[in-house]
């Protein structure tokens, strides 16, 4: 469990310190791979395969997010050029 | 004790490379990092005695989304990179202190909230062995209605993603 | 102690040094292949009949000058081969050669290891393959390369979705993921799967075929094209790994398609009393031999056909394997729920 909360926070810091938004994206599949890690352990411990069922969800989940998320950052990179996330404010005052 | 060791070292690899992800300077390397973490988080399921999982966690994760990564990376190669010039409305230090905040109080919650829950979930014996069979008995027997949902979700993300990323329609 | 490390170690050693001169002589092989359908002899000057020409050729791709270009990613530019190499020798963990073997008083059986989930290995380890190509054209730093690599790792992703789905429904027959539990599957079911599943059969062929870059889908590295595609900047050793890479893919997935679909290790009518005299012939002989026998199509298909171009590649992955893949699953689920 430890081992996910120490995962967990790495993604954080990730995604509130690197700018590219690429890199913010991957850090939230880190976080999604630590909330995994700690369901595949208790299910190991519990012996009860609930667990990875729910694991299972998440991965596919994380995949739908991956893909549309990818989609919308095409479509703002055609649109102005540029990755850093600073700089994506058009809907900003 | 073999298993301890194993565990300890897997994860070991899996901080590393995770802070390899979060710190590198070009995008592809974080990329590559990140597939190399994935791998080693299979070897942890499969540690685990979750080896359909960790088969899925490759195929899925490594295999799909991390080439989708690489792909817009690519696709976005950028003469100057994001991180060239530092903007003054962003607190980097905040946020430093904010992620360690959140780590003091997982670890409380951890250290603290560790009871062992009632055998509420008694595990529904399900009558195949392995783990690929119980997997799926649960799936298409308990969870079926979640199932349909997340083929519902992933076939509307097919259709957005694909939407999105036309040129024109 | 010896069954657990010293078996597995020797049968590794053995295996991947099988793999590795196989591979080779695909190389020759495939030379005189498609020289004979062209009416010419193909190599004939080294050794008797061009038997050594494999040797040749290893010593000039490794006294080959070693280029690394001026700007690319020194990492990822070495690694690319080796990322592409490594999943198609891991793969060899997985496939059954043929039944148990006593040798020296012990029974020792003729695969690696027997995971639960051994086709679904097989086909993620495939997945991870890709990698090495899209590194390899983005680690050179050129135009070339790097275009190439993207429409070859997308033809290699679009496949890869039919091929899986294909795999379903073999092991829908199956019922089991394990390569051993198919090969048994069919000797219980008393016919080879091919039979059973033509459409499958057809299916993971051409999917193997796109999945390897071989023709008549190899515009990725088709040299009028795209001077070499990802593979341009790469010469010496690290340009021997691709091509080895790439003849060992081809190896591995005759070797997964006869598990498959033409059962393994078993003779022509498995389970039938009236045929059992063709089990007299050694178990991994037949696999040899019906590995071999697709290797030999894979060549031939290569002499014969004409390539195709990249849209139309495209839209036979997406438009028409896909939804037969899928048909051809949902048949199988009715008929096997309904009959068997």
């Amino acid at each position: 469990m430890l081992l996910s909360a120490a995962l967990f926070t790495i993604g954080v810091v990730g995604v509130m310190v690197r700018r590219n938004i690429i890199i913010i994206f991957m850090s939230i599949e880190l976080i999604l791979n630590a909330v995994n890690i700690n369901l595949v352990a208790f299910s190991n411990q519990l012996q009860n395969a609930v667990g990875q069922v729910f694991a299972i969800f998440i991965i596919a989940v994380a995949a739908a997010e991956a893909a549309v998320g990818l989609g919308i950052i095409l479509a703002f990179f055609r649109n102005k050029e540029t990755v850093n996330i600073d700089e994506m404010n058009l809907m900003r005052w | 004790m073999g298993e301890a060791i194993a565990f300890y070292i897997i994860a070991g690899f899996i901080l590393i490379f995770a802070v390899l992800v979060v710190t590198a300077k070009e995008a592809v390397h974080s990329v590559v990092f990140l597939v190399i973490d994935f791998l080693f988080v299979a070897a942890l399921y499969a540690s685990l005695g979750a080896e359909f999982l960790a088969i899925i966690q490759i195929l899925v994760y490594a295999g799909g989304i991390v080439v989708l990564y690489l792909f817009v990376v690519m696709l976005v190669n950028l003469k100057r990179p994001p991180e060239a010039y530092a903007d003054p409305h962003r607190r980097t230090t905040l946020g430093f202190a904010l992620s360690a905040a959140m780590l003091l109080e997982i670890g409380v919650i951890a250290s603290y909230g560790y009871v062992k829950p009632a055998p509420a979930l008694a595990a529904v014996a399900a009558p195949v062995t392995g783990n690929t069979e119980e997997v799926g008995w649960l799936l298409y027997t308990s969870y079926l209605i979640p199932f349909e949902i997340a083929s519902m979700l992933l076939l509307v993300a097919m259709i957005g993603a694909i939407v999105l990323a036309k040129r024109e329609l | 102690m010896v069954d657990t490390f010293v078996i597995p170690l020797l049968k590794i050693v053995i295996v991947l040094n099988a793999t590795l001169v196989g591979v080779t002589y695909m190389v020759l092989l495939e030379r005189k292949v498609i020289a004979w359908a062209q009416s010419r002899l193909g190599p004939m000057r080294v050794g008797p009949y061009g038997i050594l020409q494999p040797v040749a050729d290893a010593v000039k791709l490794m006294i080959k000058e070693d280029i690394t270009p001026v700007r690319a990613d020194k990492w990822l530019f070495t690694a690319a081969p080796i990322i592409s190499m490594v999943p198609a020798l891991i793969v060899y963990a997985v496939i059954p050669f043929g039944s148990e073997v006593s040798l020296f008083g012990r029974q020792v059986t003729l695969y690696i290891t027997d995971i639960n989930v051994g086709l679904l290995y097989v086909v993620s380890v495939a997945s991870v393959g890709v990698y090495g190509i899209i590194l390899a054209g983005y680690a050179s730093n050129s135009k070339y390369p790097l275009l190439a690599s993207l429409r070859a790792s997308a033809q290699l992703i679009s496949y890869e979705v039919a091929v899986t789905l294909t795999l379903v429904s073999v092991v829908v027959m199956a019922g089991s993921l394990s390569m051993v539990q198919i090969v048994n599957a069919q000797y219980n079911s008393h016919v080879w799967f091919v039979f059973a599943q033509p459409v499958a059969f057809v299916l993971v062929l051409i999917g193997g075929l796109a999945e390897t870059n071989r023709a008549p889908f190899d515009l990725p590295e088709a040299e009028q094209e795209l001077t070499g595609g990802f593979h341009t900047e790469y010469s010496g050793m690290r340009f021997a790994l691709f091509f080895l890479a790439e003849y060992a893919n081809m190896i591995v997935v005759s070797s997964v398609v006869t598990t498959l679909f033409l059962g393994g290790w078993l003779p022509p009518f498995p389970n039938v009393a009236a045929f059992g005299f063709l089990y007299y012939v050694p178990s991994w002989a037949w696999f040899l031999l019906k590995s071999f026998v697709f290797l030999y199509l894979f060549i031939w298909i290569r002499a014969t056909l004409p390539r195709y171009r990249y849209d139309q590649l495209m839209n036979l992955g997406w438009k028409v394997l896909i939804p037969i893949a899928i048909a051809n699953l949902v048949v199988t689920g009715i008929v096997r729920v309904l009959l068997l």
